[in-house]
This record gives C-alpha cells, sequence and structure tokens, in this order.
C-alpha cells in the first residue's frame, strides 16, 4: 500500500516566509474550524496572525469573540488567553468589501453614483462569484496592510472546491466580455472597423437579448461598466493580480477534506488543478476521522456482544462492543478512501486529523484541533 | 424531554407532489438523497427525471457513467420495473433552446456565443438563469405522451444548496427583477403557478450537526415567506445510539461504569489489556457525547414542524448499490 508523506503543519505555520495561507475544499468539510485552529496554533507559536473566515459557525465566531461581521481585523483577547505571538481574526462582510473596493478607488462623487446604481445592488449581492471575488480583494487587502506576518484564509462554502479558482475568472469574464466592451464603447468598437456581417450579428444578439431581459438591464448595466471600468481599474486586471498574488512564493495551499467519498473526488480535482495552474500545494487535511481507540477486531467485538445478548446480561458492555464495531469499520472505511485518494495522488503529504466528538465552542476546543493538525496529541 | 416533532414519514400532501426539488448545505450528501429519492419513486413501474442544474455531472459521478451532454437519457432501472432518466440542465444551452424555439435564432445563437454574451447574459442577471432552468423543469413536468399521460410520473431537482435555493425558486422576483413584459415573462407566470401549486415540494437534506439544522431551518422560514412548501427533512447519515438511554448522560460526562464493562467483557469470554479497555472506555465517551449533541440538533429541528425521515448511515460508503439500499429505504418508510 502506498503510504502517503506526513504534512508537517508546524514547520509550515513556523517558517518566517509562510504569509499566506489558503485553506480550500468542498462545503461542509470543517474549513473554517481547520483555519481557525491554525491561526490559533500560529499565534501560540509566536506568529502575529490574523485569519479570515466566511461564514463561520456561530459558536466558533463567538470563540473568537465575533458577534457580529466587522469586515476588518479585531484582536482576540479573552482571559487567560496569552499567545506568544498575536491573534487577530475577521469575518468577512462581502458587500461592506465590494463598497470600500468602489471608494477606494474612485473619485468621490462618482462612487455615490457607482452604489447608488440598481445595477451595482444586482452585482455587489446576488452575483455568482461575488463572494470569492470578495474574500480574494480582503485577502489582497490585507496583503498590503502588512501588519500581519501570516494570514490564514477560509476560502467561502462553494459546491465545489473550484469555485473559488474559477469565480473571480468568471466574474471578469462576465463583465470584461467583448460584448459589454461593444456597448460601452461604440465609438472605440466602430474604430475596429468592424465587418458589416459582425455589425449585422451584433445588432441581432443585442436585440435578442434586450427582448429577453429587457433594454433596461442593458442600459443600468452599461452605465455602471463604464463607470466601473474607469474606476476600478477593471475587474480582470483585478483578477489577474489575485492570481499572481496566490501564486507567490509565500503563498501555501492546505485542501481541507473529509473522509467521505465527494469531498475527497473534489480534493483530487483540486489538488490536480492547482498543479495545472502551478500554485504550491502543501497537502491534504483529511478532516474529521475516527481511529479506532482500542486493539480489538470488530467481528471480535461483534461476536461477543451476541453472545452477551443472547444471554441477557451485560448489557452495557454489549453495547461498547457495539459502539467500537461500528467505529472500526467506520475506520476501515475512511482508511479505505483515503489510500485510494493518496494512490492517485501520491506525492500529497496528508495530515489526519481525529474528530472531535462535538462541534468546537471555545478556544481550548481550537487548541485541540491545532495538535491534531500538528500530529501531536492525536487520538491513539 | 418531550419536544413537539414533525410528523414522521411520508405524508399525504407530500404524496401530492410530482416535482421535487431536494436541497441541503453542502456536504450533507444532497446528490445522493435526490438520486435515491428519484429511484425510490421510481420503483414499481413508474418513470421518473432526476435533473441537475449546477452544471457539477454530480449525478455522472454518482451513477458512474459518462459526463452526460444537454438532453435527457435513459440513466438506470429503478426496482420492480420502473424507469430512472436524467437530464443535465445548463443554461447557456437552455438560453439557446429558447431562443430557437421563440425566435428562430439559430445564427444569432451562434453569434451570441461567440461574443460572449450568452454568458454575460446567465451569469450577469442571475434571475434570467434561474428562469430559464426553472422553465425547463416545468416543461419536463408538464410534457404529455401521445396518449394523455405525462410523460414522468415524477421529476426530482438536485438543487443548488440551502443558502440559494429560495433565490433559485423565487422566479417571482427574479422576473420583476429581469423584465416587466415579453415572452419570457408569459412563460414564467405558469413556472410560479406550478412552483407554488401542491404539485410541487421542497425537500430539505441535512445532518445532525448545529450548521446543517441552522441552514435548514433559516431555509423553512425563507420559504414559507416566498410562499413555496418546503417538503420533508431528510435527515442523513444517522447513526444508531447503542448506549442504553439511561447510561448516556454519564457517559457524555465521562462517566463510565469501569467495572461493570470489565466483568460484561469478562462474561463475554473477552480478556482485555488494560490500554484495551481504556480505549473502550474513551469511544464510549466519544459516542455518549456525539449521541447527546445530536440528541438536542433534532430537538432544534423540531422548531421547523415538517414531515421527516431518517437516513440511515451506509457504513460502506456510497456506491450506485448504496443508493438502491438508501432508495428502498425510503420505500419502506412509505415515499411514493
Amino acid at each position: 500500500m502506498v503510504r502517503a508523506k506526513h504534512l508537517d503543519i508546524d514547520t509550515l505555520i513556523d517558517n518566517p516566509k509562510t504569509k499566506v495561507v489558503v485553506c480550500c475544499g468542498s462545503g461542509g468539510v470543517g474549513k473554517t474550524t481547520t483555519a481557525a485552529a491554525l491561526a490559533l496554533r500560529a499565534a501560540e507559536r509566536g506568529r502575529t496572525t490574523v485569519v479570515l473566515t466566511i461564514d463561520p459557525a456561530r459558536r466558533l465566531a463567538q470563540a473568537l469573540g465575533l458577534e457580529e461581521l466587522g469586515n476588518v481585523p479585531k484582536r482576540v483577547e479573552l482571559d487567560g488567553f496569552e499567545p506568544a505571538g498575536e491573534l487577530w481574526a475577521m469575518m468577512l462582510d462581502m458587500r461592506r468589501t465590494f463598497d470600500d473596493m468602489i471608494i477606494a478607488h474612485s473619485e468621490p462623487g462618482r462612487a455615490d453614483e457607482l452604489l447608488a446604481s440598481p445595477f451595482y445592488q444586482t452585482v455587489s449581492t446576488s452575483f455568482s462569484g461575488t463572494q470569492e471575488y470578495m474574500a480574494m480583494e480582503k485577502l489582497g487587502q490585507l496583503v498590503a496592510d502588512g501588519e500581519w506576518d501570516l494570514i490564514i484564509v477560509d476560502t467561502p462554502p462553494s459546491r465545489s472546491a473550484l469555485d473559488f479558482l474559477d469565480a473571480p475568472k468568471r466574474l471578469s469574464n462576465a463583465l470584461d466580455s467583448r460584448l459589454i466592451k461593444l456597448l460601452t464603447s461604440p465609438a472605440r468598437a466602430s474604430g475596429w472597423g468592424v465587418r458589416k456581417a459582425f455589425t449585422a450579428g451584433l445588432a441581432m444578439a443585442t436585440k435578442a437579448i434586450s427582448t429577453v431581459i429587457g433594454g433596461q438591464l442593458l442600459t443600468d448595466a452599461s452605465a455602471f461598466m463604464q463607470a466601473f471600468n474607469s474606476t476600478a481599474g477593471g475587474f480582470k486586471e483585478r483578477a489577474t493580480k489575485t492570481a499572481e498574488l496566490l501564486r507567490s512564493p509565500g503563498t501555501s495551499f492546505l485542501v481541507v477534506a473529509a473522509p467521505e467519498s465527494d469531498a475527497l473526488r473534489e480534493a483530487s480535482y483540486f489538488v490536480e488543478r492547482l498543479s495545472e495552474e502551478s500554485m504550491p500545494l502543501q497537502g491534504l487535511v483529511a478532516n474529521r476521522t475516527h481511529p479506532v481507540l482500542a486493539e480489538l477486531p470488530g467481528t471480535k467485538a461483534l461476536a461477543a456482544a451476541e453472545s452477551l445478548e443472547r444471554d441477557g446480561n451485560g448489557q452495557l458492555a454489549a453495547a461498547v462492543l457495539r459502539l467500537h464495531a461500528d467505529r472500526v469499520a467506520l475506520d476501515q472505511r475512511e482508511q479505505r478512501l483515503l489510500a485510494r485518494f493518496t494512490r492517485a495522488h501520491p506525492g500529497v503529504p496528508m495530515v489526519k486529523v481525529p474528530a472531535l466528538p462535538s462541534d468546537v465552542s471555545d478556544i481550548a476546543g481550537l487548541r485541540v484541533i491545532g495538535e491534531r493538525l500538528s500530529g501531536n496529541g492525536a487520538a491513539r | 424531554m418531550t419536544t413537539p416533532l414533525g410528523a414522521s414519514g411520508w405524508t399525504k400532501e407530500l404524496r401530492r407532489a410530482r416535482l421535487h426539488f431536494v436541497t441541503g448545505k453542502g456536504g450533507t450528501g444532497k446528490t445522493t438523497v435526490a438520486a435515491s429519492l428519484a429511484l425510490a419513486l421510481a420503483s414499481g413501474g413508474r418513470r421518473v427525471l432526476l435533473v441537475e442544474v449546477e452544471g457539477r455531472q454530480g449525478i455522472a459521478q454518482l451513477f458512474d457513467t459518462e459526463p452526460m451532454p444537454y438532453g435527457e437519457r435513459h440513466l438506470v432501472s429503478a426496482p420492480d420495473g420502473g424507469e430512472l432518466c436524467a437530464l443535465h440542465l445548463d443554461a447557456e444551452a437552455a438560453l439557446l433552446e429558447y431562443f430557437e424555439m421563440f425566435y428562430n435564432l439559430g445564427f444569432a445563437g451562434r453569434t451570441l456565443r461567440r461574443m460572449g454574451a450568452i454568458e454575460f447574459a446567465t451569469t450577469l442577471a442571475p434571475g434570467l438563469r434561474d428562469v430559464l432552468l426553472t422553465g425547463k423543469i416545468k416543461e419536463c413536468v408538464t410534457r404529455r405522451e401521445s396518449d394523455g399521460r405525462h410523460s414522468y410520473d415524477h421529476v426530482v431537482v438536485d438543487s443548488p444548496p440551502t443558502g440559494r435555493v429560495v433565490k433559485f425558486l423565487d422566479v417571482t422576483r427574479a422576473l420583476s427583477d429581469i423584465t416587466k413584459s415579453g415572452p419570457i415573462r408569459g412563460q414564467a407566470e405558469g413556472v410560479v403557478k406550478l412552483l407554488h401549486s401542491p404539485e410541487t415540494a421542497v425537500h430539505l437534506v441535512t445532518l445532525l450537526e448545529e450548521m446543517p439544522i441552522r441552514e435548514t431551518l433559516e431555509a423553512v422560514d425563507d420559504m414559507v415567506d416566498a410562499k413555496l412548501r418546503p417538503g420533508a427533512v431528510l435527515i442523513n447519515r444517522v447513526r444508531p445510539p447503542r448506549l442504553p438511554a439511561r447510561s448516556v448522560t454519564a457517559a457524555a460526562d465521562g462517566r463510565v461504569n469501569t467495572s461493570r464493562v470489565r466483568s460484561g467483557m469478562e462474561a463475554a469470554g473477552l480478556d482485555l489489556a488494560p490500554e484495551v479497555l481504556d480505549g473502550l472506555v474513551d469511544e464510549t465517551v466519544e459516542h455518549a457525547i456525539r449521541v447527546t449533541a445530536e440528541r438536542s440538533a433534532m430537538e432544534q429541528l423540531g422548531e421547523a414542524n415538517q414531515p421527516r425521515i431518517e437516513i440511515q448511515d451506509v457504513t460502506e460508503g456510497i456506491d450506485v448499490a448504496a443508493l438502491y439500499e438508501i432508495a428502498d429505504l425510503l420505500v419502506e418508510k412509505g415515499v411514493r
């Protein structure tokens, strides 16, 4: 059997050259908790750390002292919590990040006009990919601030791990499409000396679109795009900058996956994509595993449980044996799935993080996960 | 510790539904449950269409088949002579189909695609995307064969996740954002009628964990506000509680009667080393903590007074056989 290399988390977070760690993976695998636990561990090991979370569970947010969306990092200060470094945390406010971006990059009068556009309301709230885009925008800001020596980023809870890489591109493609360019700058379009057939096609296309979606939307879109492109420097350019940041030497990716077939399939895609895009993958966090804590074969436990139940005594012992047998079966399934992943991606280091029996609700819980992430303190 | 719990099983109201949307938080197994529900509804000689709308080819992966093109096709046979068909629905293709149907715009369609206009229209006006997708779904639900029977007895949609599903289904609001008049409005009005009728149910897949439960409750509220009909709550990956109920609370607190466990083991002929016994006790404590957390999650779920179905965890993991296994279980619980 191929054994995965061990993913050494402490070496990663202790290395002063590590500036950004991006935690990605499909929805529901525990990315946010992993990001928070990593940040806590790094802070306690002396680094000035900030964690950017997207949509934390209420109890986790409370554990970090994040009662509401702040959109600026807040220092985590709790009684008895005295890390060697510093721990800061923030929750992403998608809308505020977008607003800030507009305000920062445009003249005062222009900004108000943009923010008031009904079209902006659509783009900033319901556009697919806006959250991913804004998470990256915020990451860029945190890097530019230069106040932290380690930034841990959680990624939005998308169906697919890939959305996070693709959404900014998709958004910029839609907004910077040739159609939009033609619509927003007719003068330049005619300057290209476009052929007649193309012009006819364009006329037909715009007509078809406005029949279906209504002319008003197109007008709004044009006005918005004209104003937006002249101020914020264009979506495409910003998306390119994000990609550069993600490719820079100080950035590392961790793929988080539960030991379930869906999540591992997404993790596989993601691993392949990262390598295609030459983005630095650090390894796989196999999150919430259920290692067996007692060396007793499942079949033996089941047989003993059955004999106790037959005799009608030792109810507690029989229950213990049954739950142990369940756990052995679960552990075997998880190991099989993880081994399959390693066979497909033998070069990807892995660390298994045993599940806590309940959701994390305080710093102590995060610390335990941090220990398990580092490969210490893991269950036997 | 009794709380008002929702009715269990597949209610009379749910039996009237022909269009089933299945939503859930990411990671809850929404696609698996949608596929199993479709199989369950198809069993006994019915014909069911399973639709996916998010372009992830989840159905093909689940059934271990080639990625699907746009178009309905036979997927598998269902128990007792039924048939399950699948449709991989794509907004771009639906828009082009729409242009062709209503405007005979095949040529313009190609131009539109080349210019990025389709991408623009479908991503930039998210409402349009949803109207096109739900429009196509409605067409599948209402289509009839030459003998007057519905082409599909049921249509099951692997829907967007809980966070986005109400927006997806709330065609009314999407419409007023898009267009005040025109053919797409007329078409969409029919969709609105269907989605708000007793023929439609929106089922929610959840796990007994904090976040999925919270999202489920929020989605139910949002649906009620939007006058949509929440259907069954399908509780996925339920693992059996093993401890006698009276031992759970103490064990969750770390108090397990070790000497009783030891003497029980001895009675069963197991002579265990102390560290093995300690390991078993640790496992028992973890089990009890989880059972306690699940109990309170279940109570919280009682806030939404929806019918529920529990789906047991499939130990071997999810493969095609497991889908049939879950489908059988759903049929046993009254799904039809």
